[in-house]
């Protein structure tokens, strides 16, 4: 202890205290608060720069989102559009076939209508041709039994087979 | 130098050099249980390191 | 390329300083004296080692003894500011004649003068010679305030300009462009490392701008010295008591000043603890606040570069004083090898003590301005 006190410089110690005042000051004023300052801003700099960059980072993913959502109102649309479309075509088709049988079921009746009718008209007329010829045959049969006994029962005979054809 | 100035000396030393060893030897144990943590336990190490150096000087000097 | 030319002119301008410190040093011829002349035995390395860790009047580079049996010393005078009774006395150092017992005398406004082991005494009235006891103490002459500029103060000052002139640039730097070049680029992560790892974790986000330009320069005061003490130039600047008890009484100051509320409370009247033991705490409080923690500062730092240059130079001796045992050859090798080894570590220490000195400022500034919210 006694060498150290022994050793401690009044001196040195003023010199030293006066000294690095005066130093503290001048590098307090011409070199640290400069220094700090600009090294805040740069800091802050940085700092908004990357804050700017987030920002337009997010606006992209909201923009980005906007256009998602109009690519699927757009899909949506056309999608409902088709739909429709396919829609309007199947009832197309729908009433076509409709019609179509319509018009087919009043052919086909008004053909068994004119088929019926024909039937008719020709059953009236075979009607009229059979009486016609049962007619004839018996004028016929009447004449032959009148000249030929036998003769006239071959000839009914013949007739007979010949109106079975008929 | 007198003798007992440099027994107490050595005293000293072996006081000092025990407690830096188990300040050491604990910050070694925390940085491996905990490597993420290495800087504060460094730092912490370093300060408590100091402390006991200032007192280990400070005992020396008075013998001198 | 810049780099280089840049480094190129560094190395001139040391050169020059050096080589002029050459030029114009003095060599001061005189006889064999009991100034550290040849160091041969053990006692002598002693006396030079001890001699080299104390301040000195002057500034010698190194000495050696001519054919003559001369003692030269190359150097240069530093110049001698006394107060005394007679008020202010001003002498170049030289003439003294690098004496250091007592026996060369010098008369300023009828006073005389001597130095007595580094110290400069005033004789008394009437004697012409320094008469000493057994002991070696003066009898007959008394210590005079001493504010030379000894070879510390030289260091200090070399210190502050060299501090001032590069971080003035590196601030002018700023000014044109966002990121440094040169030597900035090398001082601005150290700037950024005392103001993040130092001075913002241990003072808060909240106080730290206030204190980081103290801090700055005391780490980087106390940084350079410490390097500077490792070169052969020979400071030992943080080595000197004085120096350290002022950077301490420095912090001490700060801190007692920006001591908040909470801090004076905590430290006089201890809540949370029974009132009788309060008055104990505080007179144990004002004790660490007050002494501890200046004199640990202090004396961290002044006794660990002063043990630093004593391992350094007696590993260096070993050169010299196991030239018998080893051959000269030998013994230089080991010297080497060891003051190399000792040196690189000293580096470090270097840079630790700086930081150490400027975290525990930085600790005990921050425990001053804390809130105590938590009561």
């Amino acid at each position: 202890m006694e060498t150290l006190l022994n050793d401690f410089s009044i001196g040195l110690f003023v010199m030293q205290t006066v000294i690095f005042l005066v130093l503290i000051f001048i590098m307090v004023k011409f070199a640290w608060k400069p220094i700090m300052n600009s090294l805040n801003d740069r800091e802050e700099g940085i700092q908004n720069a990357l804050d700017a960059a987030e920002n337009a980072k997010l606006e992209m993913q909201n923009l980005q989102a906007d256009n998602e959502k109009l690519l699927k109102a757009a899909r949506a649309e056309r999608e409902a559009m088709l739909k429709d479309a396919r829609d309007m075509k199947n009832k197309m088709i729908e009433d076509a076939k409709g019609e179509a049988q319509a018009e087919a079921s009043k052919l086909i009746a008004q053909a068994q209508e004119s088929i019926e009718s024909e039937k008719k008209a020709a059953i009236a007329d075979l009607k009229s041709q059979v009486a016609n010829l049962s007619l004839e045959i018996a004028e016929k049969v009447v004449k032959e039994e009148l000249s030929n006994k036998g003769k006239q029962e071959k000839l009914v005979e013949s007739l007979l087979g010949e109106a079975t054809l008929n | 130098m007198t003798i007992p100035n440099l027994v107490g000396a050595g005293l000293i030393v072996i006081g000092a050099g025990i407690g830096l060893g188990k300040i050491g030897g604990s910050a070694m144990e925390g940085i491996a249980r905990q490597p993420e943590a290495t800087g504060k336990i460094q730092t912490a190490m370093i300060i408590i390191a100091a402390l006991l150096e200032g007192l280990a000087f400070g005992a020396l000097f008075l013998g001198k | 390329m810049k780099v280089t030319q840049h480094s190129f002119k560094f190395l001139v301008l040391v050169a020059a300083l050096f080589f002029g410190t050459l030029a114009y040093g003095q060599h001061h011829e005189e006889k064999h004296q009991n100034d550290g002349g040849e160091v041969n035995t053990n006692e002598e390395v002693n006396e030079y080692i001890l001699h080299h860790i104390k301040d000195s009047h002057d500034f010698t580079l190194f000495s050696y003894t001519n054919d003559a049996g001369e003692r030269k010393h190359v150097g240069f005078p530093l110049p001698v500011i006394l107060w005394t009774s007679e008020g202010l006395v001003t002498f170049m150092s030289s003439e003294f004649h690098h004496n250091d017992d007592g026996h060369a005398i010098v008369e300023r406004k009828g006073l005389k003068f001597a130095k007595i082991h580094g110290k400069i005494y005033e004789l008394e009235q009437g004697a012409t010679r320094v008469k000493f006891d057994e002991d070696h103490h003066a009898t007959n002459a008394h210590k005079v305030l001493d504010f030379s500029i000894t070879k510390s103060v030289f260091g200090i000052l070399l210190v502050g300009i060299l501090m001032i002139v590069a971080f003035t640039s590196l601030a002018r730097q700023y000014r044109k462009k966002a990121i440094p070049t040169g030597l900035g680029r090398v001082l601005e992560p150290l700037v950024l490392y005392v103001r993040d790892e130092i001075a913002r974790p241990n003072i808060g986000d909240k106080y730290y701008r206030r204190f980081t330009g103290y801090l700055l320069t005391v780490f980087f005061f106390i940084w350079v010295l410490n390097l500077l003490g490792l070169t052969p130039i020979g400071f030992n600047v943080t080595g000197q008591i004085a120096v350290t008890a002022a950077l301490a009484i420095f912090t001490l100051i700060i801190y007692t000043f920006s001591g908040n509320k909470g801090y004076w409370g905590h430290m006089l009247w201890m809540p949370g603890v029974p009132v009788l033991i309060r008055p104990v705490l505080a007179i144990i409080e004002l004790a660490g606040a007050f002494l501890i923690k200046p004199f640990s500062l202090l004396v961290r730092l002044f006794a660990n570069i002063s043990a630093g240059h004593i391992v350094v130079m007696s590993l260096i001796a070993i050169m010299v004083v196991m030239k018998n045992e080893l051959t000269a050859g030998g013994a230089t090798a080991l010297s080497f090898v060891l003051a190399m080894f000792i040196t690189l570590i000293e580096v470090l220490v270097a840079f630790l003590q700086a930081y150490i000195f400027t975290m525990l400022s930085a600790l005990f500034i921050g425990m001053a301005v804390a809130d105590h919210d938590h009561h």
